[in-house]
């Protein structure tokens, strides 16, 4: 102990509660539980994630130009572009990939980040949904979470389109026909706000950029923050590994010392993965596209994995706008571009409602369920993930109509019908499956509980000796 | 000198001298598990930690020499990668290795608090009591507050023109406009051959304009007698000579794949092909959907031959352009 009074920790606690009297608080902190599974480290990629998009993307609006006003583009760095006309956007994010020192390794982060992002969102609902964890009392935990995943999408979207390469312009035009086909309001919403009919007005690009670097990463900020804060509010769920783990009791490990150092192992783990990612695995290589001008367009295009569901939903949907007469009602990208999504997101939204509703289960929920334990729930969530995986395929059809020579027109058919088909199928055989697992838990229950018995019985007869005791609280 | 070496020999000291013990503490006061010490693993961490400030002392490295580098992305991005997950493991080996893990059991919050939602009920109802017109209270507030927000609202209607979309139907094409190239070069009946097809634009427009949905065509030559547009498309051909909006009606990419028989013999029409969706117009029809989720027409632009064999517009599109919206079909393309 150190000569001159109290240690160095002792003193720095101390100061710091005296200016913010946050001891209570920081000492619940440290101590708050974290049950122990590999899946609830899905959420934290994600947060993490963020936190790498966040950053590389600080540095990124260093060199980007929110502006489509035309240039002629002379950079000698990449010859092929070299006297093309492209907007000032593109020309500034060529400069930043090949004549910005360290500047593609940034950019390639900051894409793989935000597909490792959505990724991890993605699973991490998986895990929620399989395990119930959204049931009372953390249905708005959840929704917080779907909404986070909605304006995770869209701010992805807005990034992609911004470097205003071909691709970019593609997938822009694409989400300017969606919101047109909006019946009643689609012609003059998407007017208003694109400031005129496609590609829109120059003020444009800067509006999508203040909203790609600063409304939704705020929005998805402040979200995130209550999210986190519900979660620890009503504390972590937990799986029922040990007979300790109960309804009101929560075992876990305390955030300090224990899941600290993990829990910033995964960050840096999860940034460096990024990093190396960004320098290893070339990412959307925008100087091979070239501009966008509403007249060109490239075949093969692919977006993103995320949005490939919506791609997919747009080319199923057969060739026909719904028409009373010769007044036209809702334009076709509707179905594929708005209606699809809606459903899928109107589904994660209602069905912790609907779950109630139909089961009747009112009641509080900290223990977890497996999937095995719920098998309607776990049917209906392998329906849903197998209807909206079918889509994404029918996505990359053309891709398989390239790799594999089978012709395109067939596969849409096929997909046309099985992604109704299959789906059925999956749930019904995901229900039966889950029926039998959990049967055969009960023969394991019931043959332990047996055996036990048998030893208890033996035991008081004497005519055993006492064995490991653990055996018999199994 | 000495002084000198005093210093250096206290640095060494501080630096990789271990720390002077502590008097224990008893055992049964201790919040955190006494565990014995763990020479390897914490070699092991400083080992992982020293990696890692080394691969972040090469990304500076290479950035500060990435001129005369061969791959200068993979080496940045291989370094900080590194140096991040060097500094993982180290972590990693402390939360597994050097710090206490142990499982704690706690009781989960209550499922509510009566006590105090009594006590915020009451706060709020008694607080209230003063007022004797509740409804009409409630009416005001929010009459008040909506009305206030969508004030707050009302200048985002300055975004764009909400309600005047005239622009929809505008086309810069009119009677007698030569159709040209992208370098401004006015096409001739001649250039245009069989299987192939060919951008255009109408004469005069600058590179702006040039964008406009309604400007680009796709324009291409078929043998007349293959030709069966429907009646009220009778003439806009010139000589089997088409041109059409290069705008899908679908989702308003640009239709850049021309399928003429010559190319698939397996296909016995000619297709205009959108590559985003493969929406599949026939243009042997009046730019009929044969396939894909397109829902209206390809618009056609009527064509005639002036006498020094160029290509001129006879008049405008026979529908809009572009991506369909509600009541598209009411309308009509207008100079």
């Amino acid at each position: 102990m150190s000569s001159r009074g109290a240690p160095l920790t002792r003193r720095a606690v101390r100061w710091v509660d005296q200016r913010t009297a946050s001891a209570p608080l920081l000492r619940k902190t440290l101590r708050y539980l974290f049950p122990d599974h590999w899946s609830f480290l899905l959420g934290e990629v994600a947060l993490y994630a963020f936190m790498v998009l966040v950053a590389t993307g600080i540095y990124l609006t260093f060199f980007f130009v929110d502006s489509t006003r035309e240039v002629v583009f002379h950079g000698n760095y990449y010859p092929p572009l070299y006297g093309q006309r492209m907007s000032e956007a593109y020309a500034s994010v060529v400069h930043l990939s090949l004549a910005t020192r360290a500047g593609l390794l940034l950019r390639q982060t900051h894409h793989w980040a935000a597909n490792v992002f959505i990724a991890a969102i993605v699973l991490h609902l998986f895990r929620i949904f399989f395990t119930g964890a959204y049931r009372k009392p953390r249905e708005l935990t959840y929704w917080l979470g779907v909404t986070m995943l909605m304006l995770s999408l869209l701010e992805a979207y807005l990034g992609y389109s911004l470097v205003d390469d071909l691709m970019s312009g593609m997938g822009l035009v694409i989400g300017y026909s969606v919101g047109l086909s909006l019946p009643f309001v689609g012609q003059n919403l998407m007017n208003w706000l694109f400031d005129g009919m496609f590609p829109g007005s120059p003020k444009l690009w800067p509006r999508m950029y203040i909203a790609h670097v600063l409304i939704f990463p705020v929005l998805i900020g402040l979200l995130l923050g209550a999210h986190l804060l519900l979660v620890a509010m009503r504390h972590h769920t937990q799986f029922r590994r040990t007979k300790a783990q109960t309804e009101r009791t929560i075992v876990g490990v305390p955030a300090f010392p224990g899941q600290a150092p993990r829990s910033l192992g995964l960050l840096a783990g999860t940034a460096g993965f990024l990093f190396l990612l960004g320098g290893l695995v070339q990412i959307n290589p925008i100087w091979l596209w070239g501009p966008y001008h509403t007249y060109s367009s490239t075949n093969g295009a692919q977006p993103d994995w995320y949005l490939g569901w919506l791609i997919g939903a747009l080319r199923l949907v057969p060739g026909w706008d719904f028409t009373i007469g010769s007044y036209t009602v809702v334009p076709n990208p509707f179905w594929g571009g708005a209606a699809f999504p809606l459903v899928v997101f109107g589904f994660l939204y209602f069905w912790p409602w609907l779950e109630r509703r139909f089961s009747g289960d009112h009641a509080f929920h900290n223990l977890l369920d497996r999937p095995r334990d719920a098998p309607v729930r776990t049917a209906i969530g392998v329906a849903m993930v197998s209807w909206v995986f079918l889509v994404f395929m029918a996505g990359s059809a053309d891709r398989v109509n390239v790799t594999f020579g089978i012709d395109y027109v067939s596969q849409i058919w096929v997909y046309r019908v099985i992604v109704w088909v299959l789906p059925v199928a999956f749930g019904f055989a995901t229900w039966w499956i889950c029926k039998e697992l959990r049967a055969s838990d009960l023969v394991v229950l019931d043959r332990h509980e047996a055996e036990a018995e048998a030893r208890l019985a033996r035991l008081r007869r004497g005519d055993e000796p006492p064995g490991d005791p653990g055996a018999l609280a199994e | 000198m000495s002084r000198a070496r005093n210093a250096i020999v206290s640095a060494l000291v501080l630096l990789v001298g271990r720390r002077r013990r502590r008097r224990p503490k008893p055992e049964d006061t201790r919040l955190v598990p006494a565990l014995p010490p763990n020479p390897a693993a914490e070699l092991a961490v400083l080992a992982l930690l020293g990696l890692s400030s080394l691969s972040a002392l090469g990304f500076i490295l290479v950035y500060a020499f990435g001129d005369s580098l061969p791959a200068e992305t993979p080496l940045l991005g291989t370094a900080l990668g590194l140096a991040f997950l060097f500094l993982a493991a180290a972590l990693i080996v402390v939360g597994l290795k050097l710090v206490p893990t142990e499982e704690i059991a706690e009781e989960y919050p209550p499922h509510e608090h009566p006590g105090e939602q009594q006590v915020i009920a009451e706060l709020v109802d008694e607080s209230g009591s003063r007022f004797t017109r509740r409804r009409l209270f409630k009416l005001g507030l929010l009459g008040a507050g909506g009305t206030l927000g969508l004030a707050l609202l009302t200048p985002a209607v300055s975004f764009g023109p909400l309600f005047h979309v005239g622009n929809f139907l505008r086309t810069p094409w009119r009677r007698g406009r030569r159709l040209v190239d992208e370098n401004g070069r006015p096409y001739k009946a001649s250039d245009i051959e069989k299987n192939d097809f060919y951008l255009a634009f109408p004469e005069g427009t600058n590179d702006e304009e040039k964008d406009q949905m309604a400007a680009s065509l796709v324009v291409i030559r078929l043998p007349p007698d293959q030709l069966r547009l429907p009646p009220h498309l009778k003439g806009y051909d010139a000589h089997g000579i088409l041109a059409y909006s290069r705008i899908c009606t679908h989702a308003g990419c640009a239709i850049t794949l021309y399928r003429a028989p010559l190319f698939q013999p397996d296909e016995p029409r000619p297709a205009l092909v959108c590559p985003c969706h493969y929406s599949t117009f026939d243009p042997t029809t009046g730019g009929t959907v044969t396939f894909g989720p397109a829902g209206r027409d390809l618009p056609l632009l009527p064509l005639y031959v002036d006498s020094a064999g160029y290509l001129r517009a006879k008049g405008n599109f026979d529908g809009p352009v572009g991506p369909s919206w509600w009541g598209v079909r009411l309308w009509k393309a207008q100079p």
